[in-house]
């Protein structure tokens, strides 16, 4: 369109752009009213999936994980709100709150204990015993739970995993129920504890190559954090790590099933 | 002339290994012989095993052999008439391998199932990925305001959004009537915890808030989000309960009427009496959380009202006689 002068032409040009914005409404009516008829029809289909698989879903935790990761890569949300279709309808957002509460709820108890620092191996056989025998065909993995903590973070700073070795050994990896940060010289203790639930000074200058005082200084920290407690009984001072410590069975304790 | 053991008696397969003087050897383990069975001469026996020895490496594969041949107890098979095979093509076979068989068809037929749920999931999952990306258009000429876009569309295209749990940040902050849900459960949330939050000296953890909203409510649990979203309308909607921050990020609710400097003041009279305060000790007094008491200790040392001791022995706050004694 060849700029011509005059008023004629500012006229002109006016009602090309008001034609334009009215074939972008029109355009965009179109992609409204697409995207409501789409919506009625996803929805059907959700609720025949759900008839069909939604007792998949509370039982199988492969297929728990499958539907969040294929969620995930087309950016959807599941659990986003409890008024989601996905929640409404296929129940998965009642299955991942209701861990979270009990998620909280574990934490908060063991937390005396162990400073606010629980391994998922441990949380996860706890969550297990709390959900009692009535559920117990649900059964949930190491996945679910996850999931169900990093829902946990809008509630603010409480809530952190910490992975100690970037494996997935369920005694690698930390939940951290306290706000506050742990270190990277934090961490190389307890990775450097973990293995026994215990370390000292001595122990620790020889496997990381650090000096008395750095040393000191961080065991005092988790000391003062209630991560780990002295024992000063020994011929030198021990720091044991609560966190680490295999939870005690007692006689009415049913055996529990091995994790994922 | 060949000697015959059934397979039946051998209880135990063992390798009995060698060494530079003797050969490796295979320990059969017998049980005890059947009394009632005289299709052969009876044979004393003085102990319950006996050993094999092999030349030229053939142990292993004996070895092999016999643990195969005593996994699949053949022996233990009822013999099928071949008429009724012809009929019924599933035959009922006792033993191990009859119960083998049968738990084998079951994990197929299983999979069957997972199968045609896990092909159901992908067309679903496929099917919502075109609405993500209608979404996208949508969002993108909201974004950029070509045409008109009504208020009813926007409001019910956050709806969409929120349906399908997808987060926008074109439509996250705007005001909709779509926010009427939060409203309500804002309220109803304040409502609810009002009595608890007063018994816990006015302030609560949004974690445990959390927790026993969802606890009462049973069923139709809110996600955490949802959660979030109606405690920041609180102040707006003007309810006696109100969401707020600390400077290190924690989130707690607190009651109105507990002003900071009313809590302030309650500390400090603590304080007093006892000389000095540790985090345990004001949670212990007012019945709130280790996290919350601390809070409260580190807003009143910025304002200057409280010095810590921070040692190994743990941190403890006192009075600030700096600033009281200039």
């Amino acid at each position: 369109m060849r700029k011509r002068p005059g008023i004629g032409a500012i006229h002109k040009q006016r009602v090309e752009q008001e034609r334009f914005r009215g074939k972008a409404t029109e355009l965009q009516d179109n992609v409204f009213e697409q995207m409501t008829n789409q919506m009625e029809k996803f929805r059907t289909n959700l609720e025949t999936f759900a008839s069909k698989h939604r007792n998949e879903i509370k039982k199988n935790p492969a297929f728990r994980k499958q539907f969040q990761d294929m969620c995930a890569s087309i950016g959807v949300d599941p659990l986003a709100s409890s008024k989601g279709f996905w929640s409404e309808l296929l129940g998965v957002g009642d299955f991942y709150y209701e861990i979270a509460v009990q998620v909280i709820e574990v934490c908060l108890a063991t937390s005396p204990r162990n400073g606010g620092l629980i391994t998922l191996g441990e949380l996860r056989q706890r969550l297990i015993k709390a959900r009692g025998k009535a559920q117990h065909h649900q059964e949930i993995s190491n996945d679910d739970i996850i999931r169900a903590i990093k829902k946990l973070k809008v509630l603010g700073p409480g809530f952190s995993i910490v992975s100690l070795k970037g494996t997935q050994d369920t005694s690698d990896i930390l939940i951290r129920s306290i706000p506050g940060e742990l270190s990277a010289d934090h961490t190389e203790v307890l990775k450097a504890a973990e293995a026994q639930s215990f370390t000292s000074v001595k122990a620790l200058k020889s496997t990381l190559n650090w000096d008395d005082v750095r040393c000191l200084q961080i065991l005092n920290e988790l000391l003062r954090d209630g991560v780990a407690w002295v024992d000063e009984q020994s011929s030198e001072k021990m720091y044991w790590f609560p966190s680490f410590f295999k939870p005690l069975m007692s006689e009415d304790e049913i055996a529990l099933p091995p994790p994922n | 002339m060949n000697v015959i053991l059934d397979l039946k008696y051998v209880v135990l397969v063992e390798e009995d290994i060698g060494n530079l003087l003797r050969s490796s050897k295979i320990i059969l383990h017998l049980a005890p012989w059947n009394e009632g069975q005289l299709s052969r001469p009876p044979v004393k026996n003085l102990s319950s095993f006996i050993k094999l020895a092999f030349s030229d490496g053939k142990l292993s594969h004996f070895k092999e052999c016999i643990q195969k041949m005593l996994q699949e107890r053949s022996w233990e098979t009822v013999a099928v008439h071949p008429s009724i095979l012809h009929h019924a093509p599933t035959t009922f076979r006792s033993g191990i391998v009859g119960i083998e068989r049968r738990l084998q068809a079951k994990v197929e037929n299983n999979s069957s199932n997972i199968n045609i749920a896990f092909q159901d999931m992908q067309n679903l999952i496929d099917m919502a990925k075109d609405m993500v990306q209608l979404a996208n258009v949508m969002s993108n000429k909201i974004k950029d305001r070509q045409g008109d876009i009504s208020e009813d569309e926007t409001v019910k295209f956050k709806s969409y959004l929120l349906s399908l749990g997808i987060d926008d940040p074109v439509t996250r902050n705007s005001c909709s009537s779509n926010d009427v849900f939060y409203h309500q459960l804002a309220k109803e949330i304040a409502s609810f915890l009002l009595k608890a939050i007063s018994d816990t000296g006015g302030l609560m953890a949004m974690s445990d808030a959390y927790c026993r909203v969802n606890r009462a409510r049973g069923l139709e649990l809110l996600s955490p989000e949802d959660f979030f979203k109606a405690c920041n309308y609180m102040e707006k909607l003007n309810l006696p309960i109100i969401c707020r921050k600390f400077d290190s990020g924690v989130l707690v609710l607190q009651l109105q009427s507990k002003t900071d400097s009313l809590l302030e003041k309650e500390v400090s009279r603590l304080l007093q009496s006892r000389d000095k305060l540790t985090a345990l000790e004001v949670s212990q007094e007012f019945q709130i959380s280790i996290v919350l008491a601390q809070e409260r200790l580190y807003f009143m040392e910025r304002n200057g009202l409280i010095c810590r001791d921070d040692s190994v022995r743990g941190l403890v706050f006192y009075p600030n006689f700096f600033s009281s004694s200039a």
